[in-house]
This record gives structure tokens, sequence and C-alpha cells, in this order.
């Protein structure tokens, strides 16, 4: 009997990829085993290998087609004799992948699989940019890319190092092409030692050069959270000014998809509770990039939470020599009267998409997008509050000890009189994140859970 | 109590007697700051945590005769014999030690966080072992910058069980960092003795497994310290990467102020002030060679307790912070940040 084979999910968090290279024709016998095709996601080239016996029948995607979503027939193994034609025909379209980010699985029915995965965007804005400025469209790894190379270019004594950020080209691809450009001097493999390496780079950064520590995921900063804190945060005030400490602390943050509790952790309010740290946690390509820059510049320790779901997002960033976006500026992302929505990070993509399904109640959200959580810009905050006299946080972390917490405190003493409303606070729950994929959903944050946070504060 | 004689009864033809005399002044400095911060503590003058460098001080002193200038220096919370070694002033220490507006740190440091970008000592370090990755990353900024210093790492037999102590050695092994690892071995880790937390002994020989030379030294003798220092430097400033000193010393002290001693005998400790305190060696040195008259000595001792004396009156005197330096250094001042309006 004819057997479909199908688009694999090669990573947690793919959704789609290319297929670059069929190493079977039709017509070739296949065993268990054999590689029979070349894919490759956004993070690497993958060997796709049969798992049942046959004949290739029929190659049903050409070399070369990117945009293969997961979980589409690529191809049909026939058994000896059959006619893959004789087969029952695939469906021709593509099936919606299974193994989508989790703020798209699902919450809209009825969407068709491209529209689910459409990443929200930012309204095009100034004064981050100059009206009229040219635009290209990037992912979000491209810009962080970008604006660590533009800033290696710029000043010799900026450096990375962390795990399989060379040879490897990064274990997300951020790195990619960066170790052929600078070299092994300014592109540092290290060996699985956080504690070590994080050590070595806040070092290095006290005796004056700007190094980029990259942790493969920020739930392995944990081991090294004593440098990043102890060492790198503190040591300018317990030198009386002395010692400065110019390091970039980066890496995915928060929940990929299906990792389980160990490797699904939002970390913003630990490390936005610390003076001494900056901290920046972007949504869009075009912050990404802008902050990165300022990142690197900046002669403090600055942690820079990346979201292993955005790197692939396309964004329009504008196509400026060098281009920053100060720290301590929200972005108004979408206006309206009625709340405010404050997040960061991938809780803006939550928000964006609330804001949509509020608008089809009559509700106009405005959605401030904080962009850095230390320094926090009170003020966007405070003057939206105080036209929609109504306030909701997103994040995906914790409840307990959460940002929103913490605003939503700030706005109590500095804008109780205007508030018509409690402020709510939508989070992950208070869970370890689960693996079964229904549970972990549910763990996460939604924009329907959003949608009816607003319409409490609204009383709609 | 008569002291016994001294192992080595003359001074080795290389050392001059210039040199000799050097050792004495600042291991002598040394002691008597430590002595009059114990006294001030008693006073209530110096608070918090208070570790005295009392008995190990040939080890920074000879040490720091192999340095030269660029080298750096980065130690743990026992740090103040690491401060005068390097010639960092008294008064500057002893204000940070009462917290005071004049001490390296504004008063906002203490007795185990202090700094000097000027003499290269990057603290000062109240976590156990921290120092030794950051050390590592001094080195690896120089070799980055592709000069010829070398960053002096000291860390205790306490320090020495930690997880990045190893992490570091890897690192440092498999990059060539210029790095001399030097553990200071009093063999007691606050109260618990080498013999009680580790059946591997030798922490020199730890580095084998990476592939870091090293060797031990006595750490009572500012000669033999000095000798292999050199040998350890030099081996890292030809980019031969790290070297580890296992330096055997001795603290007469409690491990801070507050520590009774009473996981070690009276008579441990007396037997080592007696028979190996390496200021009397020095000392000896000097009459028995005929480098120095008791009068000389005496001269030296005076001065020493006149700048000590100094240093106490100076932090006594200085004034606490003003509460307006609660909200400084928090945050460096940011190199001008493109905006947009820049680039319009």
């Amino acid at each position: 009997m004819a057997t479909e084979i199908l688009m694999p999910a090669l990573s947690p968090t793919m959704e789609e990829g290319t297929l670059a290279k069929w190493l079977k024709k039709e017509g070739d016998a296949v065993k268990s085993g054999d590689i029979i095709a070349e894919i490759e996601t956004d993070k690497a080239t993958m060997e796709f290998e049969a798992v049942d016996e046959g004949i290739m029948g029929k190659l049903l995607v050409a070399e070369g087609t990117q945009g293969v979503a997961v979980n589409t027939p690529i191809a049909i193994l026939v058994e000896e004799g059959e006619d893959a034609d004789a087969a029952p025909a695939p469906k021709a379209e593509a099936k919606p992948a299974e193994a989508k980010a989790p703020e798209a699985a699902g919450e809209q029915p009825g969407k068709s699989a491209v529209e689910e995965v459409a990443t929200p965007q930012p309204k095009p804005r100034s004064p981050d940019w100059p009206e009229g400025t040219k635009m290209k469209t990037m992912t979000v790894r491209e810009a962080l890319r970008e604006a660590m190379a533009e800033e290696m270019d710029r000043d010799e004594t900026v450096f990375i190092m962390g795990e399989e950020v060379g040879e490897y080209e990064g274990a997300y691809k951020i790195t990619q092409g960066l170790l052929a450009r600078f070299g092994h001097r300014r592109v540092v493999d290290t060996p699985i030692s956080e504690i070590g390496f994080a050590g070595i780079g806040t070092g290095a950064a006290l005796a004056g050069l700007r190094p980029i520590v990259e942790f493969m995921t920020f739930n392995f900063a944990m081991q090294a959270i004593d440098h990043i804190i102890n060492s790198a945060a503190k040591t300018l005030y317990m030198s009386g000014g002395q010692m400065g400490c110019p390091i970039v602390f980066r890496g995915p943050n928060g929940a990929a998809a299906r990792v389980g509790a160990q490797h699904s952790q939002d970390f913003a309010a630990w490390y936005a509770a610390i003076p001494g740290l900056k901290v920046a946690m972007p949504y869009s390509a075009a912050d990404a990039k802008g902050l990165m820059k300022t990142a690197i510049r900046d002669n403090n320790p600055v942690i820079f939470l990346e979201n292993e779901i955005l790197y692939g997002r396309s964004f329009e960033v504008p196509d400026l020599p060098d281009f920053t976006i100060p720290f301590g500026k929200a972005n108004t992302v979408r206006s309206g009267d009625d709340v405010t929505i404050v997040s960061f990070g991938i809780g803006v993509a939550h928000a964006l998409e609330a804001a949509k399904l509020l608008e089809q109640d009559g509700i106009q959200a405005d959605v401030i997008d904080l962009r850095t959580l230390r320094p926090l810009d009170y003020d966007a905050i405070l003057s939206s509050v105080k036209r929609t006299n109504r306030c909701v946080t997103v994040e995906e972390g914790f409840p307990v000890g959460a940002i929103g917490n913490h605003i939503s405190a700030y706005l109590m003493e500095n804008a109780f009189d205007y508030l018509d409303a409690p402020v709510i606070c939508c989070t992950g729950k208070d869970v370890p994140m689960p693996y079964a994929a229904n549970l972990e959903k549910h763990a996460l944050i939604t924009p329907a859970e959003i949608a009816d946070a607003v319409k409490k504060v609204t009383y709609k | 109590m008569a002291r016994k004689p001294s192992p080595q009864q003359e001074a080795p033809s290389n050392v001059s007697k210039d040199e000799l005399l050097q050792y004495y002044r600042d291991m002598l400095l040394i002691r008597r700051f430590e002595e009059k911060a114990g006294q001030l503590y008693g006073m209530g003058l110096i608070g918090g945590f208070c570790h005295l460098y009392i008995g190990q001080e040939a080890v920074v002193v000879g040490l720091e005769a192999c340095a030269k200038e660029g080298d750096k220096r980065i130690t743990s919370y026992r740090d103040h014999g690491h401060m005068l070694a390097c010639g960092m002033e008294a008064r500057g220490v002893m204000a940070e030690l009462t917290g005071r507006q004049d001490g390296y740190s504004k008063g906002k440091g203490g007795s185990m966080h202090m700094f000097s970008r000027e003499k290269h000592f990057y603290g000062g370090h109240g976590i156990v072992a921290a120092q030794v990755p950051l050390g590592a990353g001094l080195a690896f900024a120089d070799k980055y910058l592709g000069n010829d210093n070398v960053t002096f790492t000291y860390f205790g037999d306490g320090a020495a069980n930690q997880g990045q102590v190893y992490e570091t050695y890897n690192m440092a092994e498999l990059w060539d960092l210029p790095v001399v690892f030097v553990i200071e071995n009093n063999q007691y880790a606050m109260g618990m003795s080498v013999k009680r937390s580790t059946k591997s002994t030798t922490f020199f020989g730890r580095g084998e497994a990476f592939g870091i030379p090293g060797e031990q030294v006595d750490g009572m003798d500012v000669l033999a310290v000095k000798a292999a220092g050199e040998k350890a430097v030099a081996h890292c400033r030809a980019g031969k990467g790290p070297y580890i000193l296992e330096v055997m010393t001795y603290r007469y002290r409690g491990h801070s102020m507050s520590d009774p001693a009473k996981y070690r005998t009276r008579e441990e400790v007396q037997k080592m002030r007696d028979e190996r305190d390496p200021i009397e060696s020095v000392r000896d040195l000097l009459l028995t060679g005929k480098h120095a008259t008791d009068e000389d000595l005496k001269a030296i001792d005076k001065e020493i307790k006149e700048i000590v004396n100094d240093s106490a009156e100076f932090a006594k005197d200085s004034p606490e912070p003003d509460l307006s330096e609660l909200w400084t250094d928090i945050y460096a001042d940011d190199l001008p940040q493109g905006s947009a309006e820049e680039h319009a």
C-alpha cells in the first residue's frame, strides 16, 4: 500500500522549511534509515531519513521549494509493482502545521494556516526613524545578527562568546557567518561551562573589552546567575564607580514549544529586579536590531532577552547605516482610547491579537510595547492610563512577582484617581511548564484571556 | 619564647639587601595594618566582615615582587594585604574599612569589596571562587589586546573545591590565558581543614587533568614564593598559558573577626608563629647577613607604625559618605547613543 511521506518537524518550533534536495529519485528503492532528502529549517540543514521501506513512487514537492509547511505530503512511497498514480491521491493543499508557535495554535478556529502564523505588525512609527525612511524586511534572527556584526565592525573590543556560536554557526543560527567574517579571536566557542564563561566574560569586561555572552537559552544562565548579578551588576557600585562592566548577556528566553519545564521560563521579572542591570526584551525585528546595538554600546551589563518563536518572524526594519533605539522608551504599537494593554517581548504579539479580537466588540486598545524593562518607561504607561483609565498587563512569566505586579502597584500609587477599574495582570499560569500540547497551551497566556481581562476592566 | 633558627640562615646570593629590606618592610606594613584593623574592629569603627591576612604576608609580597606595570591582580575577601602590596594607599584602604568617603570605594564596598583601576587591582570578591573566572577574564582581555601582561588570581583552599575553578582551568588552558592561579592554602576553609574537605589534598595537582603545570611552594618563605612566582610569570608571559602555584601558608587569626577558631589548637598556631613566621625569617636573614642592624630595623618598624597610625587617624576623621552617594555609581554614564533625530 502506498505511504505518504510528510514534511517533518525538525525542531521544537519549526513551522515550515525548504526542501533543499532530494537524494532519492522516483523509482529508487528506499530502505528504512536511508537519507531521502535534505531539509533546511530556519536553523540548519538537516538530513531526512526514511522510516518505511519501498520504492520512491512520486516526489510531490520539487527541490528548492520554500515554505513547505510541516506535515505537508512531500512524496509517495509505494510497494514493489505498485503504481504511484494509482495510489490514493494526497490532498494537494498543505495541512496546517501541528508544531506551530503556541500563541498561533488554534486561537481562532476557522482561519487558514497562513493567516494563523501571520506576525502581528506594530504600526510603523517615528521618532524611532525619520518619516520616509526606506524599509527592508528582516527576521528577528537576521536583525540580531546584523546588529552584532555592525557593532563588531565598529568597535574592535566587541567580541562574542558562548556555546556553539562559532563553528556550529549558533544553536539558533543567530551568529551564522560571524566566525567566517570575524575569525576565532572575536567569535569564541566555549565548552559547556556557563558559570565559567559568564565569569570570564565579566572579567574581560572589567578589563575594558565589550563581550557579548550568548547563553544557548536563558534557562542555562541560572548556572551563571551569580556572575551576572554579584559580579557584573554590582561591581561598579562596590568600587565607588571605578569598575564598569560593559557586557551583553543574550539568548532566547521564555517558552519555546513542547520543551517542558526546565527549558520554558521567562526570566524578565528576575533580572528586572536588579539595580545595576539593564534589561531589554524586544518584540519586533526593528527593535531587536536597534536595541541590540544600543546594548552593545552601553557601558553597563545588559540582559538581552530574545525569544525562539520570534526568531523566524519577519518585520519591517529601517534601512539606515547606524540605527539604534534608546533604552527606556516604550513604543505605542497600536492606538486606542478604551484600555491600555502593556506588554513586552512575545507578549506584544498576544496583546496585538487580543486588540484585534476586541476591535470586533468595539473596544479600542492602546497597546504599549515596553521594549526595555530596566529602565522602564513609566511615563508612557502613565500618560496612556490617564487617558484610558484602564490597564491590563501581559507577560509570559509567572504571576507572583511579575512585571505586571510592579506596574499595577506603580499605577495604584501614581494614578489611583484615574483608574476606573483594578489593573489586571495577565501572566503565564502558576505552574512549571507541562509537556503535553494541550496543557502547555493552557499554561501560557493567550489572546483570548487578554481579551477577557480587557472586557472585565471595561465592564463589557 | 626562644625562636628556633630559621631554616635559611643566609640570603641567597641573587637577592640584594635592598630587596630583602623591601620585603621586610612590605610584610611588616601588612602585619601592622591588620593588627590595627583588628583593633578598630574591636572599637566598633569597622563593621561587618573583616578577614585578616596576618601570617600569610609572604605570599602576596613574594608574588608582587614578580609583577611588572600592567599586570593585574584579583583576590577573595581576605584582600587588605593584596591591596597594600600592590601599592594602594593605607589611608584609602583603612578609610574604606571604616566606611568613609575617602575609602577606595567611597565607603560603599567595605573590607571585601575594594578596587583600584590605577593599580590594576580588580577586587576584593565576597563570593568564594567567583574571582577565579573573573581573573581568567582579565587575562583573556590582555591576550585579546595582544600585550604581555599577566593576571595573578588568588584564591584559597576552600575556593579550590568550587566547580567554577575547574571550568576556568579548562578554558584558561584551552585558550592559553596568561593567568597565574595562586592557591593560598592556609589549611582551613573557615573551620574546615583541608583533610576534612577532600581526599585530593594537593591542590596544584588538580591542574594536571587540564594540562596546567604547577607546583607547591613554601608560603612562609618570601624568597621561595618569589622564585616560584618568577617561574610562573615567565611561563605566562611566554604565551604558554596558565600556571598554578599552591602556596602553603597559615593564618594566625580566625577566619573572620567573629571566629573563635575552635577547630585548631592554640599550640598549632603558636608553633607556626614561633617557627615559621615569614617576617621573623627575613628579619633573621637581614641581621645574620649583616644587611641591617637592629637600629635599622627599629627605624623601619617606627616608620611603618607611623603609616598605620596615620591611616587609622585618617580613617576615623574622614566623613561618612554623603547620603547622595546612595544613588551614585549604580550605572556608568552611557556613551552617546545615536537616535533617530541624529540620522534624520
